[in-house]
């Protein structure tokens, strides 16, 4: 283990060096407000989940953090620079895969390279592109079509690809929340794992209370009307975190007070 | 009359209950075809033999025949009627391809810009919704009896199926798929040319096939108006002759005309959509 990562160990209310500082965050979408002062800061290396009910927000926070659409008011940092729009250290994921179908696997995981760095580079990416499918168990399904894949791996060449540009920061919206439970907790332990491998920082919406503490030291829990962070939540569980840890009292007693701070609007 | 559950419990009667299409689903499918032929022929036998339609309207499959034959030895010797298919394939082929690129480019413009779509957009539909084979006369007064007027009203007939399959094509990419290409730092050309192009291709293919059944309709009625060396001239001619037969083979080769640009498409379509075969609609086996 590295200093870095015994720190953030230590210390898992990233108090550690912040690499994501957003402050004052608004944004209105006509007369709607849909996100009001929001301020928040990930450390390096810190693993936060966001929830919060259906349209408080969530989204349009991550695209805004991802620089995909510009805030009302407020800032985004991101590693001393302003975020004023996409960039190479920003991983993104979603609920879909969007893989493209006439590219095979591994040429959609090259995909961000040929368009940032043309052809000739997403070429010399291949072999790690490969790597990456061998780090997510799919080092046989390079050469395979889109829909030759379920679901489930799908995700998983989703998460290569978007690894391939080895981001900083990793903003994850809902992304398994399609797939079956079984096939989700398993990529949960495995987005962890590859997290600690790549020391990058992940800031993950969902809306499952669960998912959210094995995974996080961290969780917001959002307010909607006008979405705001209501709750910052440390979750001081030992890592890393295995399944088992669900049926722990801990694990119990950090779910259940989560619960009773949310809103009273439903989980859908 | 026994229901499925009561059989279950009749001995002597089916116990089994599993998937099976009605027998006429079961026939294969050269039979079937083979059937469907043989029961038009005969009733058009029967129509003419028993005098039922006048032979000037009506030739008997017979000499229906005899006439095909005929043509299809003038077509083999090179005779005058290869001439106009020749003449009809180079209209067909020139329109296409005139229809293709002005299609396309029209339909990029729409489907890609703003001012394509607020300004260029109403204008197509409104020349579309007009009956374009009225233009035909105009074509004539511009380009004069040669191919190019036929080739103009052909063009024209195919030009607004590309022009709306490939704007459609091009909104066919998802939200996510937009998303993504952002996030990752695509260009706008970049997006255009690496998702949403290929992402409209089935879209486009739909339009082309509709284009290619249009612009032999186009080619075919340029040359009825036009006059000129095309089939159409040659079935105009035969027809004011009272020469039913010959019309009815030259419609038949005039279709292995159609029959083989609308082949083509498919067979390009099969070739370059190969990740949604799945869904290619109208195609043929
Ligand atoms: N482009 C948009 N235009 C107008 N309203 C939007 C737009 N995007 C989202 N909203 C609204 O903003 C609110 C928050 O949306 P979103 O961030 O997607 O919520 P969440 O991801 O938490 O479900 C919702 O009420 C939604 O209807
Ligand atoms: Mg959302």
């Amino acid at each position: 283990m590295t200093a870095m990562a015994a720190e953030v160990e230590q210390d898992p209310a990233g108090e550690t060096r912040p690499v994501y500082e957003i402050s004052g965050l608004t944004k209105r979408y006509g007369d709607f407000l849909a996100l009001s002062d929001v301020d928040l800061s990930l450390g390096k290396g810190e693993f936060a989940s966001v929830i919060g009910s259906s349209g408080c927000g969530k989204s349009t926070l991550l695209k805004i953090m991802a620089g995909l659409m510009p805030p009302s008011a407020g800032r985004v940092v991101l590693d001393d620079r302003p975020v004023l729009g996409p960039r190479a250290d920003i991983g993104m994921m979603f609920q879909q895969a969007t893989l493209l179908p006439w590219k095979t696997a591994i040429e959609n995981i090259v995909m961000p390279i040929s368009i940032r760095e043309g052809r000739s580079a997403a070429k010399k990416a291949l072999p790690r592109a490969q790597e990456l499918l061998e780090l997510v168990g799919l080092e046989a399904a390079g050469n395979k079509y889109p829909d030759e894949l379920s679901g489930g791996m799908a995700q998983r060449v989703a998460i290569c690809r978007m690894m391939i540009s080895e981001p900083a920061v990793l903003l994850l919206d809902e992304p398994f929340s399609a797939l079956d439970e079984l096939t989700r907790d398993f990529l949960n332990i495995e987005l962890q794992r590859i997290c600690e491998a790549r020391d990058a920082t992940a800031f993950l919406v969902t809306h499952s209370i669960p998912e959210a503490v094995i995974l996080s030291d961290r969780i917001f829990v959002m307010q909607a009307n006008p979405g705001r962070v209501g709750e910052v939540i440390d979750i001081d569980l030992p890592r890393p975190r295995s399944l088992d840890m669900v049926n722990t009292q801990k694990f119990g007693e950090i779910v259940s007070h989560i619960r009773g701070r949310l809103d009273k609007e439903g989980f859908l | 009359m026994p229901t499925g559950f009561q059989s279950q419990q009749t001995p002597g009667e089916d116990t089994v209950w599993i998937e099976q299409d009605p027998w006429i689903d079961r026939v294969p499918r050269s039979v079937a075809m083979v059937a469907l032929f043989v029961l038009i022929v005969g009733l058009w036998w029967g129509a003419t033999a028993s005098g039922l339609v006048s032979p000037i309207i009506l030739p008997t499959p017979a000499e229906t025949w005899e006439d095909i034959v005929f043509v299809g030895a003038n077509i083999l010797s090179a005779g005058y009627v290869l001439e106009a298919l020749w003449t009809t394939t180079r209209t067909v082929l020139y329109g296409y391809a005139i229809a293709a690129g002005i299609g396309f480019s029209l339909g990029v413009l729409v489907g890609e810009t703003k001012f394509g779509e607020r300004a260029v957009m109403p204008y197509l539909v409104a020349i579309d919704t007009m009956p374009k084979v009225a233009f035909a006369p105009l074509f004539i007064a511009w380009l004069g009896f040669g191919i190019a007027s036929k080739v103009a009203l052909a063009a024209f007939i195919a030009t607004f199926p590309i022009v709306v399959s490939t704007a459609a094509g091009l909104y066919a990419a998802s939200e996510n798929e937009r998303m993504l290409f952002k996030s990752i730092g695509a260009t706008r050309m970049q997006t255009l040319v690496r998702l949403k192009l290929p992402t409209g291709l089935p879209y486009l293919f739909t339009g082309l096939k509709i284009a290619a059944v249009g612009v032999m309709a186009g080619a075919i009625t340029g040359e009825f108006l036009g006059g000129g060396e095309g089939m159409g001239a040659l079935i105009r001619v035969s027809a004011s002759q009272l020469d039913t037969p010959r019309v009815f083979s030259l419609i038949i080769y005039l279709s292995f005309l159609g029959l083989a640009m609308y082949l083509f498409v498919v067979w390009l379509q099969r070739r370059l959509v190969f990740w949604n075969r799945g869904d290619v609609p109208g195609a043929i086996g």
